[in-house]
């Protein structure tokens, strides 16, 4: 674990420079032990490292590293309690999903075995952030990754369920984007008027349910 | 209800408070004033709290109509209102404020004593323009409600801010600062016209890529990320939560509000400081506001 100054009212936490099962568990591990905790105003989990903010003016760098230490000395070594299976309904292809063509034409296979294998998995909510509750994925089946649109688009419509290079996402506002679209989910991930927590969180499985034309 | 009337909404106005913290784990950036200063002073100046909601115009502000009697205070930039800034004011019921293009920086803050009640989101009064959050920006015939946000009697008026706006923008180090060279405190850069709430793009001599490759990391607000273009990108206060753009500075929190007023066009400059230096200077702009 190595901490540092992100910011003159932050620290970056970080558990390595890869992308890996430990230093996802880290990561959720952190958050938990972090969460509610006094003098934290905010927590920006990532794939192996935890941006942690705080209010300068009642807190120094050195007193809030070494609340983490303490934190993390204490937090239970065990796995998050709450491990959820949240299934994705999707509408595969079509204008719902732009690229699947291009992206089975790219690993030379059927669209329809795109879909299978997508759908075949079951993944891990590795965490959220990017704008507003984007879910990143781990466990895209190796046969799928696919390097990231040249241009991102200007407009991803909400829903879209998205995957680059090793990673799967879901876009839950309209936003832009570079990711390459498979298809739609009708699920809302996350509602401005409403409250958090979003429908998918840090720690959670999910399984995307083919739905529609492109499904059975 | 005691409530204000938008004639004229203005080129972007909206309610702020100072954001909306805790939700970053969900993606969702804390939003807030662009110039906490000044809304916080114009809160002080009134008798609010300073949390309280208040409008944040840019740009080109708006006419509002009061209901019933008010006090109000404007701070931030001279929109060109008939009434002095950075003083609580008396506005008469049926009375207009009414605001015009800048003559200074990029936001006026519109604060009423009391406060302005809308519903909060995520607890939060503030608006987070480019998801929703919180609402949207104001348009003619909308009405916000005055609310009890007052706790103590008005101030008295009060000068500008003792800082300047047009100083260089004070930078800690990032944490790729080690991948850079010198090049972002070289030259000045201009604000590009497409900079908004979520990031000021700065446009310069470009800064060479670095060779190192980073995961995507959480983002602090302030951060200078620099894209593969080399023209700088400020995240601002409706910044993403995580991003893998590396960072060689990350603006001093005392500078905040130096980004609220930063207008398209405008040139700036990077000067690195110590963490140190940086909360030093945040104590100089404490004690300005306390001292209120």
């Amino acid at each position: 674990m190595r901490i540092g100054a992100a910011s003159d009212r932050s620290l970056l936490v970080s558990f390595g420079d890869e992308i890996s099962p430990q230093a996802t568990r880290a990561v959720w591990r952190m958050t938990a032990a972090l969460a509610g905790a006094r003098g934290i105003v905010n927590l920006h989990p990532a794939f192996a490292s935890v941006l942690v903010e705080f209010d300068p003016r009642f807190h120094s760098h050195h007193e809030i590293e070494s609340l983490i230490r303490d934190r993390i000395e204490e937090a239970p070594e065990d796995e998050p309690a709450a491990s959820r299976l949240v299934e994705i309904p999707v509408h595969y292809g079509g204008a719902r999903g732009p690229d699947l063509e291009d992206v089975a034409r790219y690993h030379s296979l059927p669209p329809r075995r795109v879909i299978e294998l997508h759908s075949s998995v079951e993944y891990e909510v590795a965490f959220v952030g990017f704008a507003t509750c984007f879910p990143y994925l781990a466990g895209l089946p190796a046969e799928l990754a696919t390097p990231r649109l040249a241009a991102p688009r200007k407009h991803v419509a909400a829903g879209s369920v998205a995957i680059a290079s090793s990673q799967a996402g879901i876009y839950p506002l309209a936003s832009p984007g570079g990711w390459r679209i498979i298809g739609r989910t009708p699920l809302r991930l996350f509602d401005p008027a409403g409250e958090p927590p979003p429908l998918v969180r840090m720690g959670d499985r999910v399984r995307f349910v083919p739905i529609g034309e492109g499904g059975r | 209800m005691n409530q204000i009337r938008v004639l004229e909404p203005g080129a972007q106005t909206s309610v702020q408070d100072l954001g909306r913290f805790g939700w970053a784990h969900f993606g969702v950036s804390a939003s807030g004033a662009a110039d906490p200063l000044a809304l916080r002073a114009g809160n002080l100046l009134v008798g609010n709290a300073e949390n309280a909601a208040a409008l944040e115009m840019t740009l080109v502000g708006g006419a509002f109509e009061f209901e019933n009697d008010a006090v109000v205070a404007l701070t931030g930039s001279d929109f060109g209102a008939d009434l002095p800034l950075w003083a609580p004011m008396e506005v008469k019921a049926g009375g207009i404020v009414r605001c015009g293009a800048t003559r200074s920086g990029a936001r006026c803050y519109l604060c009423v004593r009391g406060g302005l009640a809308v519903p909060r989101a995520m607890g939060s009064a503030s608006t987070h323009l480019a998801t929703g959050v919180g609402g949207r920006a104001l348009r003619a015939g909308d009405r916000l409600a005055i609310g009890e946000a007052a706790v103590r009697r008005p101030r008295a008026p009060a000068g500008p801010p003792p800082f300047s706006r047009n100083a260089a923008l004070r930078v800690t180090r990032g944490p790729q600062a080690e991948w850079f060279g010198d090049e972002l405190y070289r030259g000045a850069w201009t604000v590009a016209e497409e900079s908004n709430r979520i990031g000021l793009r700065l446009r310069g001599e470009p800064i060479p890529s670095p060779a190192g490759h980073m995961l995507t990391e959480g983002v602090a607000l302030g951060a200078v990320q620099v894209p593969p273009d080399g023209q700088p990108i400020v995240l601002f206060v409706e910044h993403q939560t995580t991003g893998g753009y590396p960072k060689p500075a990350n603006v001093v929190s005392a500078d905040f509000w130096r980004l609220g007023q930063l207008r398209p066009r405008d040139r700036t400059a990077f000067e690195s400081v110590t963490i140190e230096q940086a909360l030093a200077l945040l104590r100089e702009t404490e004690e300005w506001l306390y001292a209120l």
